[in-house]
């Protein structure tokens, strides 16, 4: 049941804010930069109110390097920024992953590369998302579209980062994060939240990268009694430095499996009319918005076409894509960079699929109209 | 008060000794004897080890957390202060402990390092201050002395130095002590002076990397460094009194400096109780 109160005109950047509290974040470190300021700004308000810990940091490899502190420390925490601040964190974020920390970060895309364009959109990160930091690792990374959306995307990637022990991001850009709409804030108990789970063993048994069956470890803090140690250098279970080639393959492949088996619950699509379609367009962020209603539209042509929209954009559930894309024969990527998930579309689409890109790269929003033209020129 | 049994039991009793020992250290690296005073100002200020934290950067110093039964976090290179400053804010009653090198500290963390003295929040850095990059094979540092021959200073160097002390000064640290691994009774109390500290505290520890600072400036083995910082420390009650052409080799040792400032755990603490107050008066 959804109260009047909980209807709110919410921006991008504010409902990303309102689904980290929701979702249970503790602790934000951040640098100011456009267009995610309002994300820092809105925790720097209500952290404090809330007996949570807000801290503006020297910049964001500060910020990071705080958040994977505080996570350590028991936080659920967070950062946000766009692509300067988010290329200044890649050496840091690898941090988390090897560690195996927790934490969340919101990246407003904004037109790159360098300082590029700060006040206007772009999607040109979404391989940095995949293969930002150096080394071998799977990223998680989830891109809503609405306000609605930046909240239950937000609450979903601390669930996630929370399950799997590793660092997710969320991408949204300059145009949603500013954008308001009206959305219902879900009420407490509507949408699930997750948290990490905790060792059950004595102290002295505890393995804080412990290769489990599941391939999660559970997760103490510090100042709980268990002292383990954490270090980005390649480590055993106990997180001690190891040489030895079995235990730094156990250590990859832990990374790697503890993403790659629970695809199904990780992966998240939202799809229309693709049911008879023979051209299906592919989009994700602000720019699905466009996509449906060049659909409608061209669905008013009578041309059978339709949407699909992952949410979780890494990893991208292969198996899901391509049943989902069926007979369909022709595939268009429509996207605000000079081609970048593309390039994994063409990797998992069916050998009978034809994979055209539509992208556009000058600070401007995809129209519904570039997609429709896009649409009739492929047929 | 001294004690060579109890000193062992005290050693054993804070080390990981079933874990990756033997160390990474050369034989002889000052690194030891600071862990040592480290482990010693610990426990006689009594603390629980549940209750410490030891975060580090990257570096042969930064190397330490590892052998040290505590909560222990091995960071990434110069960013140790940022990563304890997140420790710290979430578990403020936590005695948060920082070991870093001089490369680690005032080249690549230079800014985590200035703005933790800023915001003076209840931190203890350690910095191990060997005027060398020791982990990457000897390249000089930000403290490495003019003239001095480094691999990347192949013709003695012509850079400036940063003044640990005066820098930490400037920045707003509310305790600033310098020590070495000679004097490491006294490095033992000075350390313990700064975990005891409300406030940022930082102690500068000369050390020596006979490996690649002494061979390559033809300072001798570890024990002709470590005599170098014997004959030339000069303890501050002593330094005071005497004129400048006398300290002119001599560097000070002590503490040097003390104030006292609010802190900023305690400072946003009150914001928090403040706002609860409001809310509760509404
Ligand atoms: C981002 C990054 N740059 C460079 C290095 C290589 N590196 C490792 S340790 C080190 C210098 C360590 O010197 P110092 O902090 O003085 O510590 P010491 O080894 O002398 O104890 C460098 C440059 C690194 N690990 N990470
Ligand atoms: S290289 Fe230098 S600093 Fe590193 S362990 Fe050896 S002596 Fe110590």
């Amino acid at each position: 049941m959804t109260r009047k109160g909980n209807v709110k005109l919410l921006q991008g950047n504010e409902a990303c804010v309102e689904g980290a509290l929701y979702a249970g974040a503790q602790f934000f470190a951040g640098y100011p930069i456009t267009p995610s300021t309002e994300i820092a700004e809105g925790m720097s308000r209500l952290m404090p109110q809330i007996g949570g810990k807000f801290i503006q940091m020297e910049d964001e490899i500060g910020s990071i390097a705080a958040v994977i502190g505080a996570s350590n420390a028991g936080c659920k925490s967070m950062t946000a920024t766009s692509g300067p601040g988010f290329s200044l964190m890649q050496e840091n974020i690898g941090y988390a992953y090897m560690t195996e920390t927790p934490c969340v970060i919101i990246n407003v895309q904004r037109g790159g590369p360098s300082t590029g364009l700060p006040t206007k959109i772009a999607q040109s990160d979404i391989m940095q998302a995949r293969w930002g930091t150096h080394g071998d690792y799977t990223a998680v990374t989830l891109a809503p579209s609405s306000a609605r959306e930046c909240f239950s995307e937000t609450v979903r990637a601390f669930n996630l980062s929370e399950r799997f022990r590793t660092p997710v991001t969320v991408f949204t850009d300059e145009v949603l994060g500013h954008m308001r709409e009206i959305m219902t804030v879900p009420e407490e108990g509507e949408l699930p939240v997750f948290d990490r789970i905790k060792p059950d063993v004595p102290h002295e048994w505890y393995r804080h990268f412990e290769i489990t069956p599941s391939f999660v470890s559970p997760m103490a803090s510090f100042g709980e009694g268990y002292r383990y140690n954490v270090s980005g250098l390649t480590h055993d279970q106990d997180g001690f430095p190891t040489a030895v080639p079995s235990e730094i393959k156990d250590k990859l492949d832990k990374l790697r499996l503890k993403i790659e088996r629970y695809l199904d619950e990780i992966a998240s699509f939202r799809t229309e009319m693709m049911d008879d379609a023979h051209v299906a367009v592919i989009s994700y962020g602000t720019v699905a918005r466009a996509s449906y209603q060049a659909v409608r539209m061209a669905r008013d042509r009578r041309i059978k076409v339709g949407a699909i929209q992952p949410f979780t954009i890494w990893p991208l559930h292969e198996v899901k894509l391509r049943e989902m894309l069926g007979n369909c024969r022709k595939v268009i990527v429509a996207e605000l960079n000079m081609g970048q998930l593309v390039h994994e579309i063409r990797r998992v689409a069916p050998r009978h699929t034809e994979v055209f890109a539509l992208n556009r790269y000058d600070g401007e929003v995809m129209t519904p109209h570039q997609i429709l033209d896009k649409i009739r020129e492929v047929l | 008060m001294t004690n060579t049994t109890i000193h062992s039991d005290v050693t054993h009793h804070f080390l990981r000794p079933k874990k990756k020992f033997p160390n990474v250290w050369c034989a002889g690296c000052g690194n030891g004897i600071v862990m040592g005073a480290l482990i010693r100002a610990i426990d006689k200020l009594g603390l629980e080890k549940d209750n410490v934290a030891v975060i580090s950067g990257i570096g042969c110093s930064s190397r330490m957390p590892v052998y040290l039964d505590f909560n222990t976090l091995h960071t990434t290179h110069g960013r140790a202060l940022a990563f304890a400053t997140g420790v710290k804010m979430a578990k403020p009653h936590m005695k948060v402990i920082v070991i870093t090198g001089d490369g680690d500290a005032l080249a690549i963390g230079g800014n985590h390092f200035i703005h933790a003295c800023r915001r003076n929040i209840d931190i203890t850095a350690i910095l191990i201050d060997n005027k060398i990059y020791g982990m990457t094979g000897g390249q000089f540092a930000p403290t490495t002395p003019g003239g001095s021959r480094a691999t990347t200073a192949p013709y003695g160097n012509y850079e400036k130095q940063f003044d640990v002390v005066k820098l930490a000064i400037g920045a707003g640290a509310s305790y600033v002590a310098r020590g070495t691994v000679y004097h490491s009774t006294q490095l033992e109390k000075l350390i313990a002076g700064a975990i005891a500290k409300r406030g940022f505290a930082i102690v500068d520890a000369f050390s020596n990397c006979h490996t690649y600072y002494g061979r390559m400036n033809r300072e001798g083995d570890a024990v002709a460094m470590i005599q170098w910082f014997k004959t030339h420390a000069m303890p501050i009650e002593a330094a005071r009194k005497l004129p400048p052409e006398k300290m002119k080799d001599k560097f000070v040792t002590g503490l040097i400096h003390e104030t006292d400032a609010t802190e900023f755990c305690d400072e946003y603490q009150a914001l928090v109780d403040r706002l609860a107050g409001k809310e509760a008066g509404r």
